[in-house]
């Protein structure tokens, strides 16, 4: 049996609706209208046990609402939840013990207090036995470097050195299954790396089940075999990053840099789409059922003067926008059809 | 209980850091108090009707409710409105401890701590330097420390009551600056409740905000001995126990409807 099992999940907000301007304000005073959000609408999917899935989608389409969900704080409308084989707003507090949550937005550090006595208060809190306590948590401190900013309070700690301390306080009791909600928003360049090491490490070596969600995707490319897209509250897609790509597209892009400005006002190719032009660099889009990447290499090698040329997927952000574009079309009309892998 | 515990002793650390707020507190306290003696001292030579308290009793009823001060300032938790403000209290929720022990450890170090910091000096000072007695009798002074538990409880189950309502009103404004007013006339702190008139006593003697402070005063002073102490330690606890219940419902009801805020 899948550790996650989600089904037909339901949960809407009533979000106070006030018209504009003053006479709106006053109006509000008598008589508030409320509107119906749909935050989730029927979502299901399962992850197996030691899977890294990607949980991504545009902002307010039910990322967080999912992860909320799934960690116990939020009460759906309806639908099923099994984790572990508890339902989590059911158990919450037996369950929340056996699963870490990152909300990279927030901490779950003690502002006032230095991050080894937030340390030490978890593990009461969790009631990890002393010896299992400082086995992980001296493990964690090497492997994120902790060791000089465990004296110092959490207040004081940079944004990139809170984020590693957070993820070592989501794991201090050992969990089987770590939710990471943005865990990199913020954070400067090494230390998207750093987390981004950690959580691959995490997953491979100790075989820790994580649902990442994020807006970046270089951590969804870096990390996940398998990504869920999810857009106005319905599963859009689900399956690998190359299922991903096949299904919105099989389009591949050739860059070609131009050895001189000759021919800058003409170059063109018959099979391949000009998607942008920065000095001698153009950028192509072709598709490889059309023509075949030496035959189109070759002919324009013939027709110009190259400088230089690389053929590339298009970015996975071009892939993602597409398919959210795709997942508002449908919104109105029929349901989206499930991409690429389903349950 | 050992998470409990830590929460406990935490909090409580944190919050004896704030000597400054402590020093200030008891010199305000402290003026206060010799405001308020002086007051009831002209009230008794300018009378000659038997009073239901001594002056003698007055004048210790006023200097250890001023040392007991801070179970009568109850206010919703900052740090809790913080939380709801600001969405974290999505962390609280993900923490394997029930929410409303929390809160309510919270609470009572919230009240506990800056109590112990401000009742200790004024206790001395007073009994030093303005006629504070010590209690009538050891029965009297072991039933007071029983009594001033409960009224530590009650101050930190009306907190926890307080502090559940942000989940409705968020800020929380409006409730912490209400809540003092009812609690400042019923409490005894402003006049001693047995110098209340007689058609008011029943309503006094059925709220649960006269055990706060007055409850253990008055045992103290053995103005409420044998029977009536045991009835007055009774009506503080129940008052405990059905507060604690009525927060556990409301609270369940509250998370039930739970919204984050800031996604």
């Amino acid at each position: 049996m899948p550790q996650i099992v989600v089904e037909n999940l339901v949960k809407t907000f009533q979000v106070a609706a006030r018209a504009p301007g003053l006479w709106g304000s006053f109006k509000g005073v008598f008589k508030r209208e409320y509107r119906e959000v749909r935050a989730l609408d029927t979502v299901s999917f399962s992850i197996e046990q030691g899977e890294l899935v990607g949980y991504i989608g545009p902002n307010g389409a039910g990322k967080s609402t999912t992860v909320k969900i799934l960690s116990g704080i939020l009460v759906p409308d309806s639908g099923l939840v099994s984790v572990m084989g508890r339902t989590p707003w059911v158990d919450r507090v037996e369950y929340v013990g056996k699963i870490g949550v990152v909300f990279g937005q927030r901490t779950q550090l003690w502002w006032d207090l230095p991050v080894i006595e937030s340390f030490d208060l978890l593990r009461d809190i969790y009631a990890v036995p002393e010896n299992k306590y400082r086995a992980i948590r001296d493990e964690l401190i090497a492997m994120l470097d902790l060791r000089d900013l465990l004296d110092i309070t959490v207040r004081q700690l940079s944004l990139g050195q809170r984020m590693r301390c957070d993820l070592a306080a989501a794991l201090l009791h050992d969990p089987e299954l770590l939710f990471l909600d943005e865990p990199t928003i913020g954070l400067d360049a090494v230390s998207k790396l750093a987390v981004r090491e950690f959580i691959g490490h995490l997953n491979r070596g100790r075989g820790v089940t994580v649902i990442l969600t994020t807006h970046d995707m270089d951590d969804i490319e870096a990390l996940c075999r398998r990504v869920l897209v999810i857009g106005n509250g319905r599963i859009l897609s689900d399956g690998t990053l190359s299922d991903l790509r096949a299904s919105v597209t099989r389009e591949r892009w050739l860059t070609v840099d131009l050895a001189d400005d000759a021919s800058l006002a003409t170059f063109a190719d018959p099979d391949a789409q000009l998607i942008r032009q920065e000095g001698r660099r153009f950028c192509l889009a072709f598709d490889p059922k059309r023509v075949s990447v030496p035959d189109l290499i070759a002919r324009i090698a013939r027709n110009y003067s190259v400088h230089d040329l690389f053929v590339e997927n298009p970015p996975i952000e071009v892939i993602i926008a597409r398919i959210y574009a795709q997942g508002h079309a449908e919104a109105g009309g029929a349901r989206a059809s499930p991409i690429g892998r389903s349950h | 209980m050992k998470a409990y515990l830590a929460i406990l002793s935490s909090r409580f650390r944190i919050l004896i850091q704030y000597r400054a707020a402590a020093l200030a507190g008891i010199g305000t306290q402290l003026f206060f108090g010799v405001v308020r003696m002086m007051i009831f001292d002209a009230f008794y030579r300018s009378s000659s009707a038997l009073q239901p308290m001594t002056r003698e009793q007055v004048i210790t009823y006023i200097w250890l409710g001023q040392a007991m001060l801070l179970l009568t300032m109850l206010a919703a938790d900052t740090d809790v409105a913080a939380m709801i403000r600001t969405g974290n209290v999505a962390y609280e929720m993900t923490r394997p401890i029930d929410l409303y022990s929390l809160w309510f450890t919270r609470a009572l170090s919230g009240r506990a701590a800056p109590l112990l910091m401000r009742a200790i000096p004024i206790f001395l000072f007073a009994g030093l330097f303005f006629g504070l007695r010590g209690p009538a009798s050891v029965a009297a002074g072991v039933m007071f420390v029983v009594s001033l538990l409960g009224g530590l409880l009650l101050a930190a189950s009306m907190t926890a009551l307080l502090t559940i309502s942000l989940l409705w009103t968020i800020s929380g404004e409006g409730i912490s600056r209400l809540a003092p007013a009812p609690i400042f006339f019923f409490s005894g702190i402003a006049i001693p409740l047995p110098l209340f008139p007689g058609w008011l006593q029943w309503f006094i003697a059925v709220l649960p905000i006269r055990g706060l402070i007055d409850t253990p005063l008055r045992i103290y002073l053995d103005h409420l001995a044998g029977a009536d102490a045991v009835a007055a330690l009774a009506h503080q606890y129940i008052w405990v126990l059905v507060l604690i219940l009525a927060g556990r419902a409301i609270l369940a009801r509250g998370l039930r409807n739970l919204v984050v805020q800031g996604g």
